[in-house]
């Protein structure tokens, strides 16, 4: 009578959870999880649809930002609008113009500062450059144009009344 | 006569392999379709929103039946291997 020899060890057939085997992603599995990874690209788009159907439009009150003479020509001037958390940037580049843009710029939020030699707002992180006359970007990583803060000349007094997000042109 | 004659398991593992390729694909697709709809959004383009939610929809649906595709062939293939390995009676 021959002896049955097993090539296993007794403790494999006992303990039967084999490592390798769950390590190994299989190609139905690795789908599986591309198809979920995708259910969240969707999920993603319909956050943002969501977010748009319901967004409100905002009201803005109206704040006192500064006297027109406080400012000189080629100057600035630093204030918050509409809140503490939103610094922003008031700009004199000639006589009798008067712009305000957020100081947070739009690509990962430093902030702005004005250029006067050469006319512009720059951006010192990624050198981005945005125009004084209009905010819109003249060069570099910022995808869109600067928050403009609008502006009425009441008297002496230069307030702020809204903030106009502009598409690119 | 050639394709016939070849392994069930081999033409299952190449038909998922094109699935799975096809899905990547519309994965990057879609992550794409994501970002740039997040930008125009924040940019206030909003008429870009529904469409891009839409696409992303059908490809979300296209990437779901591709993957049922990768379950049926799966079983095919994996039900002829056992057919294959079952003893001789």
């Amino acid at each position: 009578m021959k002896a049955h020899r097993n090539p296993e060890p007794l403790w494999r057939d006992e303990f039967s959870i084999h490592t390798a085997d769950e390590r190994y992603v299989s190609r139905r599995q690795f789908t599986k999880f591309l198809v979920l990874t995708s259910l969240g690209m969707f999920a993603g788009n319909l956050w943002i649809l969501l977010r748009s159907a319901f967004s409100k439009t905002p009201v803005y009150s109206e704040q006192s930002i500064c006297r027109a003479n406080d400012v000189p020509v080629g100057g600035v001037w630093l204030f918050r609008y509409p809140s503490e958390k939103d610094p922003c940037i008031l700009i004199r580049p000639d006589q009798d113009t008067y712009v305000a843009y957020s100081q947070k710029c739009t690509h990962l939020s430093c902030a702005v500062f004005y250029s006067p030699e050469k006319d512009r707002l720059e951006w010192p992180c990624h050198e981005g450059y945005f125009s004084v006359r209009t905010g819109n970007v003249l060069q570099g990583p910022p995808p869109r144009p600067l928050p403009q803060v609008i502006l009425e000349r009441r008297g002496d007094e230069i307030v702020a009344v809204g903030i106009a997000t502009r598409k690119e042109t | 006569m050639e394709r016939q004659n070849q392994p069930t398991q081999k033409r299952g593992l190449t038909a998922i392999d094109g699935a799975l390729a096809l899905i990547a694909l519309l994965l990057i697709v879609q992550m794409w379709l994501l970002t740039a709809t997040l930008e125009s959004y924040l940019a206030g383009h909003r008429e870009v929103v529904l469409p891009a939610a839409i696409i992303s929809g059908a490809l979300f649906l296209v990437c779901a039946g591709l993957y049922l595709f990768v379950r049926r062939i799966d079983a095919e293939a994996r039900a002829a291997q056992k057919k294959e390995e079952a003893p001789m009676l």
